[in-house]
């Protein structure tokens, strides 16, 4: 309470439903060394929005998100969700929680049970919290599935029965059963063809509409994260480098990183194919268990100077940025600089 | 004469549930150094088709021509095949750890590759070549790198060392199926970018398979649009993004992601099975233009606008395209 008191009184218009601070996740390898897979990431996410997050493989997208998720408890750092705290809480505190926060997966062959008929495992979520049972499950089960664009009367087939697009539908029904407030989508069309892709995109955007759904999208294609996206967070080796709105992280971009990774982004349009900036990025992505010094881009970055390997930068507002959009970086690109032509130089600082 | 010349491939399967029509009729050809896109949504037949012209499928029932610097690959015999398979027709697949044998040395691996063709090179020369293919692709310290293995490579590397493999022998034609499908995008820019290097200096001609539209306007010159098994439309690249004629390349491109917010335009439904394809067109059932005669009669592919490297398999009028401002 006395935090409160001493708080500047600019309160946000709207409360975030979602504020992350300083998560840090690590798993234990075979050696003494640990994974550093979330190292201290913040974000804030509204009531409403659609929150973006990108970034290459293994850059810890995913165990972000089962850690707001609690699917995976945090190794230090604090999720809190709707006003509570959420790290800490036991499995019985956290229960009623668990039905307002639900995911959808990438993976629409390998995250259904093959053996169960599509009825019951949409129903899965009322089973396991005890909601309704019977004739009024399979009422419920089956508005779900007209919700989704499903045919209620596939109730009982397999998911074998089902394309790619529908196997999707049913992972989405599932998520929506107990009516979240939040849906944490990581890479839910990345398995599937562009037309059922666009499919899924529109349902996610209609359903967000229909029940004032929150979400958090993550997806390795920026294209497509730039369609459903309010804001997004771009994320490299475990931390976040930049997060913005939608536009003005491609009109304004700041980082090196992101510039790199707009740049790499194939455009299905030939002329801008041929005319466009082309960055390639020396070399792959460094291990998370052995992170490099010092800003975690520098091995990579074309604006690299002695600074950057010695210091970490913050993730701030920089040049004249307003205060939704911060950059970790201490060069941060200015509108219409050629990054293509940078080179890096350790020895300047 | 085009480098490869392929004449009405048929490709059917037979499984438990029936005859699966893989590739239905396919006709193309490849010109030297050029590069020829292979888009369309999984299972419609790309893999299928460019394993059956280099002798890679099995257990299929296969008909037509696919003419190779005067030798038809359909028809040529194992040994025919073996030696132009690396020697002349270089492959690349989607997975490279499938293709690179996780036991033996990168190095080792890609030397027995040169000498099983080259009987004369000698082993330190082969080595020798080797390295220099994995630094021509990017490989970082090359010359130590080449004894490790293939798990100690990243996804990225490994296909890079797929690429060196395939160009070890300066084939005339590389076949690429999803070369880039796993790998980041900025990994993705440098492969591809390794593949753009090494055309123009060698001149190697490249049939590209992707389902990706963005790849298609980055690397091809011409675009086989496929669905079903079959060809729905071909032509230069630009055609095919600003003067289309088919209602499924039309589809495609309208379900891509556009700037921000608006609503997208997927296609309807999902593709025909293989097994039962309905008479007719086999997009009819997805199509917003269909109208009787689609679903009776096949459309074969004929020229749009009088030019017959555009050519289109639709009933609607050859005459009028999508004119996409560019
Ligand atoms: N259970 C685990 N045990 C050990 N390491 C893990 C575990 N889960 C993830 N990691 C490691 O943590 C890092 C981040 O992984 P994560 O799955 O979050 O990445 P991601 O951004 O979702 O990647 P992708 O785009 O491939 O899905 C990686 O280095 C990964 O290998
Ligand atoms: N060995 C096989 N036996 C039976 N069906 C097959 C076999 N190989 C491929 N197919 C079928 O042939 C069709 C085309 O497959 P493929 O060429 O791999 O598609 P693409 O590469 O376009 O995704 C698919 O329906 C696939 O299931
Ligand atoms: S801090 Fe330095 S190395 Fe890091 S992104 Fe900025 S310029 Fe590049
Ligand atoms: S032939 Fe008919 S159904 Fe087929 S693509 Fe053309 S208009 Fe559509
Ligand atoms: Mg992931
Ligand atoms: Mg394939």
């Amino acid at each position: 309470m006395t935090e409160a008191l001493t708080q500047p009184v600019t309160q946000p218009v709207t409360q975030p439903l979602l504020r992350v601070r300083d998560v840090r996740k690590e798993f234990p390898t075979h050696g003494r060394e640990v994974v550093r897979a979330v190292d201290g990431v913040s974000l804030e996410v509204r009531k409403g929005e659609t929150l973006g997050l990108v970034g290459e493989t293994g850059c810890g997208k995913s165990t972000l998100a089962r850690c707001i998720a609690h699917l995976y408890d945090v190794t230090s750092g604090s999720v809190e969700f709707d006003g509570t705290e959420l790290t800490g809480l036991s499995r019985r505190a956290m229960r009623p929680l668990r039905r307002e926060i639900q995911m959808i997966f990438q993976d629409p062959y390998g995250s259904l049970n093959p053996r169960r008929r599509v009825g019951s495992i949409i129903g899965d979520p009322f089973a396991i919290h005890g909601i309704s049972a019977g004739a009024e499950r399979k009422r419920k089960v089956q508005d779900l599935m007209e919700v989704v664009g499903l045919n209620p009367e596939h109730y009982n087939r397999f998911p074998a029965e089902f394309s790619g697009g529908q196997r999707q539908r049913i992972g989405v029904a599932r998520a929506l059963a107990l009516r979240p407030k939040l849906v944490i989508c990581d890479e839910p069309v990345s398995a599937l063809d562009v037309s059922i892709q666009a499919q899924i995109i529109n349902l996610l955007a209609d359903l967000q509409k229909e029940f004032d759904l929150t979400y958090v999208f993550i997806s390795h294609d920026l294209s497509v994260v730039r369609h459903v996206s309010d804001r997004i967070a771009v994320m490299y080796l475990g931390k976040l480098v930049e997060v913005a709105p939608t536009e003005e992280l491609f009109q304004q971009t700041r980082h090196p990183y992101t510039r790199a990774l707009l740049s790499a982004l194939p455009v299905a349009d030939p002329d801008t194919a041929d005319s466009r900036e082309q960055i390639i990025l020396a070399g792959d992505i460094p291990s998370a268990t052995n992170p490099p010094q010092g800003c975690r881009f520098h091995t990579r970055c074309p604006k690299a100077r002695a600074t950057c390997a010695a210091a970490e930068p913050g993730l701030d507002p920089v040049l004249d940025d307003g205060p939704a959009h911060r950059t970790a970086c201490f060069f941060p690109l200015t509108i219409g600089e050629d990054l293509s032509t940078a080179v890096p130089d350790l020895k300047a600082s | 004469m085009a480098l490869l010349e392929v004449q009405d491939l048929r490709v059917s399967f037979d499984t438990p549930d029936g005859t699966v029509r893989a590739v239905r009729g396919l006709s193309f050809s490849v010109d030297r150094g050029q590069t020829l896109a292979v888009v369309g949504e999984s299972g419609s037949g790309k893999s299928v088709a460019t394993q059956t012209i280099t002798g890679l499928t099995r257990g299929a029932q296969i008909s037509g021509t696919a003419y190779f610097e005067g030798t038809d690959l359909i028809s040529a015999d194992a040994a025919t095949l073996r030696r132009l398979r690396g020697a002349e027709i270089g492959m690349i697949f989607q997975d490279p750890l499938s293709s690179l044998h996780p036991h033996y040395r990168i190095g080792w691996q890609i030397v027995e590759m040169i000498q099983a063709h080259d009987h004369e090179i000698s082993k330190r020369a082969a080595r020798r070549r080797a390295a220099d293919l994995l630094t021509l692709v990017g490989i970082p310290r090359a010359a130590e790198r080449i004894d490790d293995y293939p798990h100690q490579f990243s996804g990225g590397m490994r296909q890079r060392v797929m690429i060196a493999m395939a160009m070890a022998l300066d084939p005339a034609l590389l076949i690429a199926d999803e070369p880039t499908t796993a790998l980041d995008v900025t990994v993705q820019a440098q492969v591809l970018n390794v593949m753009r290097r090494l055309q123009e200096e060698f001149g190697t001609a490249i049939i590209l398979i992707t389902h990706d539209l963005g790849v298609v306007a980055e690397m091809s010159d011409e675009v086989i649009v496929m669905y079903a098994g079959a060809m729905m439309e071909r032509a230069p690249r630009r055609d095919i993004f600003y003067r289309n004629h088919h209602p499924y390349t039309q589809g495609l491109l309208a379900s891509l992601p556009a700037q921000s917010g608006k609503r997208l335009t997927p296609i309807a439904g999902s593709p025909p099975s293989l097994i039962n394809l309905p008479k007719g067109c086999p997009f009819a059932a997805r199509c917003p233009h269909v109208f009787d005669r689609c679903r009776v009669e096949t459309p074969p592919a004929t020229d749009v606008q009088g030019d017959p490297r555009h050519q289109s398999a639709c009933w609607l009028d050859h005459n009028v395209t999508e004119a996409v401002a560019s």
